[in-house]
């Protein structure tokens, strides 16, 4: 019923200078709800103060697993609201009283889309997804497992299945984590790479990693101070000529 | 020898194994060593400090030791010969004394025209004379010699003479000779000058010559010399033939340069796992990285043969070798003479095409030049320059005549603009190299600033070329050759003014996100800068201080930037190409990039819902952009053709008709097609590759219109398609690296290699390196104070027993004085006495 730019103003603002201040907090359990079920990024918004409400208030949401599974798509590592939302994930997922197969879920979607993400939300996920085998031990198969069989014709998980259960996540393995230790980015691999070896104990603090801007990254890596500045040994013949140069196929320089 | 004379330096513990110098001093040799070469020295320099004037030795090369003494002899001799020259001694009888052997003068045997003169014992001819013999075969042993001297000795014994006798005679002896030889000499004169007269008088019916000297005259005298002879003297004064160094066939190049790609290939697979980053640190550094200063830059040289040089070019794949030899080869004879017709062409002149590429060549032959030996033009690097003149056409030269041949680098970029403006491609690349050339590092304490800054200015002069409203893409991929050039010199001053320029262009566009709230694509510029990048350096690398910000960038680019104009799509396809190549050795995965694709893809459908795939930013599923790549126009569809998109219209898109832009619109999917099948091969190994492909299959097969487009790009669709296609689907369940078990402690010595005994091993190759060197440096340093020290005490000792011999001397002086004045006194009372008394 709301303009769209007026209801993300509203819940923008809505968990910490509306609902302390109400007297029925609970009164905003219905607007809530309704935001919740739009999709998009105002669903994404709408969690925040639903928390408040599940957390504070014992609002029983049916459900809200298998709607926040749905949640995830491509382009939550590309909006505005990315940090706030994977606090609040972080926040949902922190339980050791959920399910393995629904925290395999997760990790097995958050994984997935991640490789469509930028660096900065990389560098954001795979501590993010390494904390949560941490947390659940059981899920641990999605990295290791020995006794499986060799050799598989078709990754098990089913990413277009909206239940979190139905999704055979358990079966599978964590290919796209593997895939990204080819990523580009030296940071991002290094990171993927860890998953390799067996975790450590200790938790990942990720508070810090959640509002990495891409700019911050390119910052940090041109300030860096190099000893030596490894060079080209091919001899430069042109702008496109190299040897098989993707340019000289599609461009020309006129 | 003397105990009491050694010193010991006790030692507390005995260590096995432990070398020990100083152990055992000698305190009084030392010291009276260290007096006596203060005497030879110091006192001396001491002794002298007041003479203004300084005994010289002036001996030939005295203090040479390079010469032998033989040599050293000779060449004093030969000196002492030249200084004596001309001078006529009027005391000296024997002036033109000659040296002789058999009574020939050696001048004469040298001038091979000694021969026998069998003038006046001609029935002797053709028989061997001892003589001869003597000549040709070092004189048959010792035969005729030992007769000679057997006689000789006969003589002796006869009448042993006394040694005043002998000296007696041997001066009767020689001054009879000199008699004789004058007179001989006086009636050869006599000869001559009638024999003069003679041929003057015969002069005139033979047209030859007159002789220049009375030798010649004798000679004219003398048979004509044996053949046979002549050959003998040649070849004992023919040059012996060396062995030199062998020259190196192609193959052996060939290897040679393989064996160093290899190498650099190793080097740069090494860089791009980077695994051993840490070990690479401690390692000495990258060849690269050292060459920077001192001009010798071997590595420099071989790339610049082997651009040129044909049948040794650059080769990665041994296979492809021969094939692409001759195909560069020819690639490079074609540029020749493209340039060769663009310079004529471009420069009004009446040169024929010949003339400017002969032209070229020589050109090409200085680059060689001044490859090839670095050495040789650190000392004339002026010189240089003259062949170049010679060698260029007159013509030529007389219409290059305002091109001077040496430059100073300019200061500003100002005036480095002033310099280039106007000039045409090849005049801007001479002036560069000219630049280089006249201020090589090694030339000057200043040089290797001012080419830094020079690479600075380059760069600035390619973004605004770029930046034009007709960007000069032809100068800018010329250009690029001088930049390579100045990067391989100076790797460090290179990467920062690249980094400068990316932190720039990052800069901006991280204020326009901020200010706007979206950004849009950079200018050309930027794009072309880094393709500079990729030309520079190693892209492969897992870390490198300009690519991987480069990386960083591009990925902004593609994320952050709005697709709104087909030029926004065709600088961010050509982004893609980028990455793509940035990529194309280490094979690393760039999700960006298959966004950009898949949104690419996505605007060039109809509007309708998007279904099995999700497009992320900057692309939208709903929104104005879409379609931008839509053509409906079914003759556009019809006519297009395959071609390469013109750079430039990324600039300014013509004001063309509708169906250009189309052209351009179906060019764009083309490539982006073909990209697709490109990052399809490239991202083939990695696990999870069908998830990473999944969206653009489904775009491809479920909603691309196939069926509408021209039958080259269906070509190019149904390529990438296949090459989606036909990957298998392999997926082996993760297990993880098995923890390496911790070893248990155990109690075994920690065995390291020890460099100095007493010194603490810690820290680094380098750092313990430092450390050593520091160290040695106090030694030193101690030394040298404690030298100084004792000089001075010498010196002072020196100057108290000078004082003291002074004052002794005076007060003995001044002793005889009284004394004698004493006795004066003496005397005079005494006599004053005896008158008294008398």
């Amino acid at each position: 019923q709301l303009p769209t730019g007026l209801y993300k103003k509203v819940l923008v603002i809505l968990h910490d200078s509306v609902l302390p201040y109400m007297n029925e907090p609970t009164l905003m359990m219905d607007f809530l709800t309704v935001a919740y079920g739009i999709g998009g990024a105002i669903s994404l918004l709408a969690l925040n103060g639903l928390f408040i409400l599940i957390h504070q208030h014992n609002l029983e949401y049916p459900d809200f697993y298998k709607k926040l599974y749905n949640l995830l798509d491509p382009s939550i590592y590309h909006v505005k609201y990315r940090a706030r939302f994977f606090h609040l994930t972080d926040l949902f997922l922190s339980s050791s009283h959920l399910p393995a197969y629904l925290v395999a879920a997760f990790i097995k979607r958050l994984s997935r889309l991640a490789l469509t993400a930028p660096p900065e939300a990389l560098l954001m996920i795979i501590p993010f997804i390494c904390n949560l085998f941490r947390r659940h031990p059981a899920c641990r198969v999605l990295l290791h497992r020995p006794a499986g069989p060799a050799d598989m014709s078709e990754d098990p998980y089913v990413m277009e299945e909206e239940e979190p259960s139905e999704s055979r996540a358990l079966e599978s393995s964590l290919w796209e984590i593997q895939s990204l230790q080819n990523h580009y980015y030296p940071d991002v691999a290094k990171a993927a790479a860890v998953l390799n070896q067996s975790l450590s104990e200790m938790e990942d603090d990720i508070s810090g990693l959640l509002e990495l801007s891409a700019y911050e990254l390119f910052d940090k890596e041109i300030k860096k101070k190099a000893v030596d500045v490894p060079l080209e040994f091919e001899q430069v013949r042109g702008l496109f000529g190299k040897k098989n140069d993707i340019f000289a196929e599609h461009f020309s320089l006129d | 020898s003397n105990p009491f004379e050694v010193k010991v330096n006790r030692q507390k513990f005995d260590i096995l194994g432990r070398k020990t110098k100083n152990d055992v001093g000698l305190p009084g040799v030392s010291r009276s060593k260290a007096i006596k070469k203060r005497n030879q020295t110091l006192l001396k320099e001491y002794k002298e400090r007041e003479k203004t004037n300084v005994f010289k030795d002036k001996r030939f090369g005295e203090y040479n030791a390079k010469i032998t003494p033989e040599e050293k002899m000779i060449r004093r001799f030969a000196l002492e010969r030249q200084q004596n020259y001309g001078k006529k001694n009027i005391y000296n009888l024997n002036e033109d004394e000659e040296l002789t052997h058999y009574g020939q003068s050696l001048a004469e045997i040298e001038k091979l025209n000694y021969i026998v003169d069998s003038d006046s014992d001609t029935e002797e001819r053709g028989t061997l004379s001892a003589e001869l013999t003597a000549a040709h075969f070092g004189g048959g042993g010792g035969l005729l010699r030992k007769k000679v001297s057997s006689e000789q000795q006969d003589e002796e014994e006869e009448k042993p003479k006394s040694r005043k006798e002998l000296i007696e005679e041997m001066i009767a002896k020689s001054k009879q000779e000199k008699q004789e030889r004058q007179t001989r000499r006086e009636s050869a004169l006599e000869l001559t000058e009638k024999l003069d007269k003679d041929w003057k008088e015969i002069q005139a019916l033979i047209a030859r010559k007159p002789p220049k000297s009375e030798r010649k005259d004798k000679e004219e005298e003398k048979p004509k010399p044996d053949e046979y002879d002549m050959i003998v003297r040649e070849l004992g004064f023919e040059m012996k033939a060396k062995p030199s160094e062998r020259l190196k066939t192609e193959e052996e190049l060939a290897k040679e340069e393989q064996a160093r790609l290899q190498k650099l290939e190793a080097d740069r697979l090494r860089r791009m796992r980077g695994i051993d980053e840490e070990a690479n640190k401690k390692r000495p550094s990258h060849m690269s990285a050292d060459d920077l200063a001192d001009g010798f830059i071997l590595d420099k040289d071989d790339r610049r043969l082997l651009s040129y040089k044909d049948g040794k070019i650059n080769i990665e794949n041994e296979e492809e070798e021969g094939e692409e030899e001759e195909e560069e080869g020819e690639e490079e004879d074609n540029e020749n003479e493209e340039e060769s017709q663009e310079e004529s062409a471009s420069e009004d002149e009446e040169d024929g095409a010949a003339d400017s590429h002969s032209d070229l060549e020589s050109d090409l032959e200085s680059e060689e030049e001044a490859a090839g030996d670095k050495k040789e033009k650190k000392h004339k690097a002026n010189e240089n320059e003259a062949p170049n003149v010679e060698k260029l056409d007159p013509k030529r030269e007389a219409a290059k005549s305002e091109l001077p041949y040496t430059f100073a680098v300019p200061e500003s970029y100002e005036t480095f603009k002033s310099l280039l403006g106007g000039r045409t491609i090849e005049q801007q690349l001479i002036i560069l190299e000219r630049i280089q050339k006249c201020n090589h590092p090694s030339l000057a304490v200043g040089n290797k600033a001012k080419l830094e800054k020079l690479f600075g200015f380059l760069l600035e002069y390619i973004g605004e070329l770029a930046t034009l409203d007709l960007p000069e893409l032809r100068t800018i991929d010329k250009l690029v050759l001088p930049l390579y050039n100045l990067c391989q010199m100076f790797p460090e001053a290179a990467s920062d003014s690249i980094k400068f320029i990316l932190r720039d262009a990052a800069h901006d566009l991280e204020e326009v996100i901020e200010v706007k709230g979206r950004a849009t694509f950079p200018g050309l510029d930027t794009l072309i800068y880094l393709k500079i990048v990729s030309l520079l350096f190693p892209t492969s690398d897992f870390w490198h201080p300009v690519v991987t910000p480069a990386f960083m960038y591009m990925s902004q680019l593609l994320t952050k930037c709005r697709v709104t104009t087909l030029q926004d799509v065709i600088k961010g396809l050509f982004v893609c190409c980028l990455f793509l190549e940035y990529v194309s050795l280490s094979r690393r995965f760039v999700p960006e990039l298959i966004n950009f694709l898949l949104g690419v893809l996505h605007i060039s459908l109809p509007k309708k819902q998007a279904q099995g795939y999700t497009v992320v930013h900057p692309f939208t599923p709903v929104g104005k952009n879409l379609e931008l790549l839509l053509v409906c126009d079914e003759e556009d569809l019809k006519s297009w053709e395959k071609q390469n998109v013109p750079l430039s219209i990324v600039t300014r898109l013509k004001e063309t008709s509708r169906t250009e832009i189309n052209h351009t619109r179906l060019s764009c999917l083309a490539l982006c097609f073909d990209l697709i099948k490109k990052c399809a091969a490239l991202y083939e190994s990695l696990p999870s590759f069908h998830e990473i492909m999944h969206p653009v299959r489904i775009l491809l097969t479920q909603h691309v219109p196939v069926n509408e487009y021209p039958e080259k790009l269906q070509e190019c669709y149904h390529s990438a398609l296949k090459e989606l296609e036909n990957k298998v689907k392999h997926y082996t369940p993760m297990i993880c690296e098995k923890k390496k078990p911790v070893p248990l402690k155990q109690y075994t010595p920690k065995i390291v290699k020890v460099l100095e005994f007493g010194k603490k091993q810690a820290g680094s190759k380098k750092e313990q390196e430092r450390k050593q060197l520091i160290q040695r440096h106090k030694r030193e340093l101690k030394g040298a104070i404690r030298e100084i020290r004792k000089d001075n005490q010498y010196l002072a000792r020196m100057q108290l027993s000078e004082t003291m011999e002074r004052d002794s001397a005076r007060k003995r002086k001044v002793k005889e004085l009284l004394g004698s004045l004493a006795t004066q006194e003496g005397e005079w009372k005494a006599m004053k006495r005896k008158k008294w008394k008398n």
